[in-house]
């Protein structure tokens, strides 16, 4: 009998979660769907089977060069959590094993910065890209997106570090190792999982991030959200070229997201179980 | 160390902004039929001029105005060429962010310019945009409707009654048809485009002579409850969400016995390639109201203008010129059909009798921008669907929330009405305009 429930309860609670994943999923399947109707389809309201045209592929070909932007996604994303990781690593070393009474509220000024709306502070960041000539450059933008992530990194490595016992490196250090040497060769690799997954987060936000790669950027450093963006019409039907814009954009991220996701799951629930 | 060296030389390649040509404009332009054709066409601008390089940012239309607002009051300097509104054109100018175009060579023949359009882009006399293509409003029709319900549009133009009971008269939601399909969806340059308009025609405007708000006046209320109740009796499900791309879906689909909208619609419908009526279309002016003498046409145009930090206005003036003078228009007509030449700027375009026969469209969309400026009710400032006073924006937007409010049944007209006046009376107090 406890067989039968527990097995009714387990097919409950998978059902439970392919309805929730579903939901979360379906604006990008929905999108995907939408990319292989023509025009006029793609308006005439919910409709999961498409014709299966290729039309707006093409156009958005046409139209658009694809391979800059997407060079431009990729160095961006890959450099700022590059240099993220740089400087949040020994940050969260410095507050997970040398805290001091105001480690705390370091961190949740830290993420307090996350709370402000972009918009906020647009005038000045523009104005400072603009005097440093950072504007449409990609190093301007890579400083960008590091900073803007570094709060999410910082946090998750430090909740990672916490859980590494701090006798492992006192070993270390009786043994003679030196402060860089304990991070580098003690503490790293002993947090891989925890930095890859951070890595792949990191990834994924500046790769979706849309606010500042479209205002900071024009034609050199603009990545694929800028060309995403290029598709919205004012006077016209856009909706599946734009849909096929989007898939082509996400569609190296949801593979980099498929092919990782054991690394991200166990990465993410790092820790949640005491 | 050598090989750190070569990795940092190689990084440094690789994300430091390439110089190319000699010039290198930045152009920022909406998504729009005419511009992508434009982009497609400049092969033969390159050619007459290859120390000239383009590069094209195109962003949505309000992004696009933001990312340019931004740029051009902190002098980012990150644009050569900017396309901008009749909106924008003039409140710019006066702030000195554009260049006078006075360069634009002996071919461009600015008296060409159709007047309305012409006096739209400039400022004290002197030209600050170049228009690329222009528009009204106009009435777009099913003639096999009309035909059926035994109604025939009135020659020289409608008036909004007559509108009103054709549209009741055609409504067949029962085979998905709705009387008429007008612009429901927030926002100045949606719903408050039309909405401006039908008061205009009603006789309403939108301030006195000290700038005091006139929705409490009688024939704001005429006109709001005519627009209101219209589109409740026969306008789409969902009409207050719909602005120029959803009711051209629906007009395209053969949904709507009418659509009011910009002129340039008036393509859209009638190619056969997209739209399932396109033979069945029949064009007639705005609508007026008891035979007065303004039918409420706005006025757009979108312009390519140069913001004064940037630093190669010679090249940006031959571009401009190049992108906006008679032979452009020989150009795209050579290419791709007279019908798909940018309407609305030079008179030649509508002289030409070869455009006349190919696109059935030209004759009322003179008409309609020719006719914007005639029995306006307002003196102190200009208005063609919008106020040109930089708090417009705003103002334009938070009303059109409450008018799009009453389309929806949520407010009555009264209250959208009450609340609209509350509302333009702070923001022109805070603004200094009401003392």
């Amino acid at each position: 009998m406890a067989r039968t429930i527990s097995t009714r309860r387990t097919a409950v609670v998978t059902l439970c979660a392919w309805i929730v994943a579903l939901v979360i999923f379906f604006p990008i399947l929905y999108t995907i769907i939408t990319s292989f109707k023509s025009e006029a389809e793609a308006i005439q309201g919910f409709n999961l089977i498409p014709s299966g045209t290729v039309e707006s592929y093409v156009e958005v070909q046409t139209q658009k060069d694809y391979f800059k932007p997407f060079m431009n996604s990729v160095i961006l994303s890959l450099g700022s959590t590059v240099l993220a990781l740089l400087v949040s690593v020994p940050a969260a070393w410095a507050m997970a094993f040398s805290p001091t009474k105001r480690t705390k509220d370091i961190l949740m000024w830290m993420l307090s910065t996350k709370m402000m709306p972009a918009v906020a502070v647009l005038v000045p960041i523009y104005l400072i890209f603009r005097d440093t000539g950072l504007l449409d450059s990609r190093i301007g933008l890579t400083v960008m997106l590091m900073l803007i992530n570094l709060p999410i990194v910082v946090w998750m490595l430090y909740t990672y570090f916490r859980e590494i016992p701090g006798e492992i490196l006192e070993a270390a250090r009786m043994d003679g190792a030196s402060l860089w040497g304990e991070i580098i060769y003690v503490l790293t690799p002993m947090a891989v999982p925890g930095i890859a997954s951070t890595m792949l987060l990191n990834i994924i936000l500046a790769w979706n991030e849309a606010f500042w790669t479209i205002r900071l950027t024009t034609t050199n450093a603009a990545p694929l959200t800028a060309f995403i963006a290029s598709f919205s019409s004012p006077q016209g039907l856009f909706w599946a070229k734009l849909s096929a814009a989007s898939t082509l954009a996400i569609a190296p991220i949801l593979v980099m997201g498929w092919f990782s996701q054991k690394q991200l799951v166990r990465g993410l629930t790092f820790g949640a179980v005491k | 160390m050598r090989k750190y060296a070569l990795l940092f030389g190689a990084l440094s390649s690789l994300m430091s902004t390439t110089a190319m040509a000699e010039t290198v404009l930045t152009i920022a332009t909406v998504n729009n039929g005419d511009m992508i054709r434009m982009q497609g066409l400049t092969d033969d601008f390159t050619a007459k001029n290859p120390d000239i390089q383009l590069n094209w940012v195109t962003l949505e239309e309000n992004v696009l105005r933001e990312r340019v607002t931004t740029d051009i009051a902190t002098k980012g300097g990150q644009y050569d060429i900017l396309t901008i509104g009749t909106y924008e054109t003039p409140i710019w100018a006066k702030n000195g962010w554009l260049l006078p175009l006075d360069k634009l060579g002996a071919d461009y023949d600015a008296d060409d310019l159709l007047p309305a359009i012409r006096e739209a882009v400039s400022v004290d006399g002197k030209l600050y945009a170049s228009p690329f293509y222009a528009e009204s409003s106009l009435v777009m029709y099913r003639k096999d409707l009309f035909e059926k319900a035994g109604l025939k549009m009135p020659e020289g133009g409608p008036d909004w009654k007559f509108i009103g009971e054709a549209a009741r008269k055609i409504d067949d939601k029962a085979n998905g048809i709705s009387g008429i399909c007008l612009r429901g969806k927030a926002g100045w340059g949606e719903n408050m485009a039309l909405v401006t308009g039908i008061a205009n025609a009603y006789g309403a405007k939108w301030f006195d002579e000290n700038w005091k708000p006139q929705f409490d006046t009688d024939k704001w209320k005429e006109a709001a409850a005519f627009y209101v109740n219209l589109l409740r009796d026969a306008g789409p499900q969902g009409a207050s969400s719909n602005g120029f791309n959803e009711n051209l879906a629906l007009f395209q689909q053969g949904k709507c016995g009418m659509w009011m909208d910009a002129s340039v619609a008036a393509s859209f419908v009638s190619n056969p390639k997209e739209s399932t009526v396109a033979d069945q279309v029949g064009y007639a002016l705005s609508p007026n109201v008891g035979g007065g003498e303004s039918r409420g046409n706005w006025l757009w145009a979108w312009t390519l203008a140069i913001p004064s930090s940037s630093t190669k206005a010679d090249a940006a003036q031959k571009f401009i010129s190049w992108a906006t003078d008679k032979a452009y228009l020989n150009l795209v007509a050579s290419k791709e059909g007279w019908a798909n030449v940018p309407p609305g700027t030079r008179k030649s375009l509508y002289d030409n009798a070869q455009y006349q026969k190919e696109a059935p469209f030209a004759a009322i969309t003179l008409d309609a921008i020719n006719a914007a400026n005639k029995g306006k009710p307002q003196a102190q400032y200009p208005a063609w669907g919008y106020i040109i006073i930089p708090e417009y924006q705003s103002i334009g937007t938070s009303v059109g929330q409450l008018f799009s409010a009453a389309v929806a049944g949520q407010l009555s007209v009264d209250d959208a009405l009450a609340q609209a006046q509350s509302v333009t009376t702070r923001e022109m107090t805070r603004a200094g305009y009401i003392k």
